[in-house]
């Protein structure tokens, strides 16, 4: 039984700290979809999602009212349409629109998994499928896209890479009137996950069950004070603070998560642990780090303190839930954390620093404003930068940059909501067009050979 | 099906009688109450169980916050799953 305490505890956890849940991401295999043409396949595409995922606003509507705690987001990830489209690859646009109508008919901001995975190579189908991406998230609105360059088995795909660093370029390009918003849909990964439930990375991987529940918390802020409650404890005392935290946040997660799948005929698929932030104030990863003692995110000691960070809260969130998937760590995106955005507008975090990180946290170069006329095979660089790390690294790296159209350093960018603002943040000039136009692939790392 | 309410503010007359009242007629047996001053801050938890309740729990406690801001309280009916999950191992 809990006591009085408790009670209290969650209440303030919600009202003051910002706990919540931050999405319910419902994983559809569209496997079965597949019919002989493009416009046939794109209405039973839309008829099964809206289907499968007809009461998920509902489901979570009701959960958040019986428990007491938000539940942000609702979502849908669907298998990588490159699959789906793998006939007809130049119609895959007619998927992704269907894909579009579906999510605004159900009511959820987004939908995941206008993706392809060409982390060995790229096929014929794959290659037009990539260059279909900048002009869909142009056209759709809730539609987001993923490319799977690179893993820790097969290397990076290096063709793959170029490609995508033109399609951050051109997906810029095609929304310049709002600030490049596009590119804020595109993910560029390496060893992505089969059941992330987050954006705009999230797809549903084929080895996965038809319906699949897979649930994202989240709770910086809970973190926060956490440690402001002990703010002469040393480290080891820090870290046990976080991981009893996580534990309680992901325990959360965990009732959600099973009772959400039980009401929308679905299986439970995983709990991802990571902390995500958003702008508003008291919700900031970076505000955590400078809690530990760093006086402006970006300063030395950064990597350290998130290293501490990341890990604490993965140990406190696998022993709370069952199972537990997707990325599952902390989150540094630049626009979608308040702390981040004014350590980069004082000049406090450069890409530098914030790359530093990206191997100790999850993800990677997330939401960074950068100049518009950066050159895409710079871009490229900054992607194969991003997917050596994971590649040598056994673990999930991304790059979601936007090369704002007609921005400089010291302009900004705004997309509103969750998506946030930015400041453009400086790049480095020299040109490493030579290493991306050499193409081919980088060999598999030698700890990648286990059989 | 047991629900946790919590009430929280500043103390004034008549909470617990409000309170009270309004899950009575909802249908809400009160099995537990429990209540503390500090200062002038007032903190009451009840455990309720909503098994004959008129109404769904999330409605009952979409009505509860409105009851709050009626009364000027913090109001809160949740499923008590939620703090046996948060805080037992």
């Amino acid at each position: 039984m809990f006591s009085k305490n408790d009670v209290l505890e969650t209440i303030a956890m919600v009202e003051k700290e910002h706990l919540d849940i931050r999405t319910i991401t419902m994983g559809i295999s569209l496997l079965g979809c597949i019919r002989e043409s493009a416009e046939e396949t794109a209405t039973k595409v839309y008829d099964f999602v809206c289907t499968k995922a007809e009461n998920i606003v509902k489901t979570a509507k009701d959960l958040s009212g019986e428990y007491g705690i938000p539940i942000v987001n609702k979502r849908v990830s669907v298998t990588p349409v490159s699959l789906i489209s793998a006939a007809f690859p130049e119609k895959a646009p007619l998927i992704g629109k269907a894909l579009d109508d579906a999510a605004a008919t159900l009511g959820i901001d987004f939908l995941g998994g206008y993706s392809a995975l060409v982390h060995k190579a790229t096929a014929e189908y794959e290659r037009i499928f990539i260059k279909t991406i900048p002009e869909v998230l142009a056209t759709t609105n809730r539609l987001c896209s993923s490319v799977n360059v690179g893993s820790t088995k097969s290397g990076i795909n290096m063709e793959a890479v170029k490609l995508m660093g033109e399609a951050f370029k051109e997906a810029a390009y095609l929304t310049k009137d709002k600030d490049g918003i596009g590119a804020a849909k595109l993910v560029a990964f390496c060893n992505a996950v089969e059941d992330n439930p987050f954006m705009a990375g999230a797809f549903h991987g084929v080895g996965e069950a038809d319906v699949v529940i897979n649930v994202g918390v989240s709770g910086p802020g809970v973190v926060k004070h956490a440690l402001e409650q002990i703010p002469d404890a040393d480290l080891t005392e820090a870290a046990e603070m976080i991981k009893r935290t996580a534990f309680k946040i992901t325990r959360a997660g965990q009732l959600v998560a099973k009772e959400a799948a039980k009401r929308l005929n679905a299986q439970f698929g995983i709990v991802d642990l990571s902390l995500a932030p958003t702008p508003a104030m008291g919700d900031s990863v970076a505000q955590i780090l400078e809690e530990l003692g760093i006086e402006t995110v970006g300063g030395h000691g950064t990597t350290a303190a998130l290293a501490m960070l990341n890990d604490a809260v993965k140990k406190g969130g696998v022993m709370a839930s069952s199972r537990v998937g997707g990325l599952s760590g902390a989150f540094i995106p630049v626009s979608e954390d308040i702390g981040m955005i004014e350590a980069a507008e004082k000049g406090a975090i450069t890409l530098d620093k914030l790359e530093a990180m990206t191997c100790v946290c999850s993800v990677g170069l997330d939401m960074i404003a950068i100049p518009g006329d950066t050159p895409a095979t710079t871009i490229a660089a900054m992607i194969a930068d991003e997917a050596a790390i994971g590649m040598i690294n056994n673990k999930t790296t991304a790059v979601r940059i936007i090369p704002a159209p007609g921005k400089r350093v010291g302009d900004q960018v705004s997309f509103g909501g969750l998506l946030g603002r930015a400041p453009i943040m400086p790049v480095h000039n020299c040109d490493s067009s030579r290493l991306i136009n050499r193409g081919g692939n980088i060999p598999a790392p030698i700890h990648s050979f286990k059989n | 099906m047991r629900a946790v309410v919590t009430v929280t503010g500043k103390d004034k007359k008549g909470i617990i009688a409000q309170v009270s009242a309004f899950l009575a007629e909802k249908g809400v047996n009160i099995e537990d109450i429990s209540q503390t001053i500090l200062g002038e801050y007032f903190a009451m938890i009840m455990i309720a169980d909503i098994k004959d309740a008129k109404e769904e729990l999330s409605v009952l406690a979409q009505e509860c916050a409105q009851l709050g801001k009626k009364i000027g309280m913090s109001i809160y009916m949740q499923h008590e799953d939620i703090f046996n999950a948060m805080h037992n191992v």
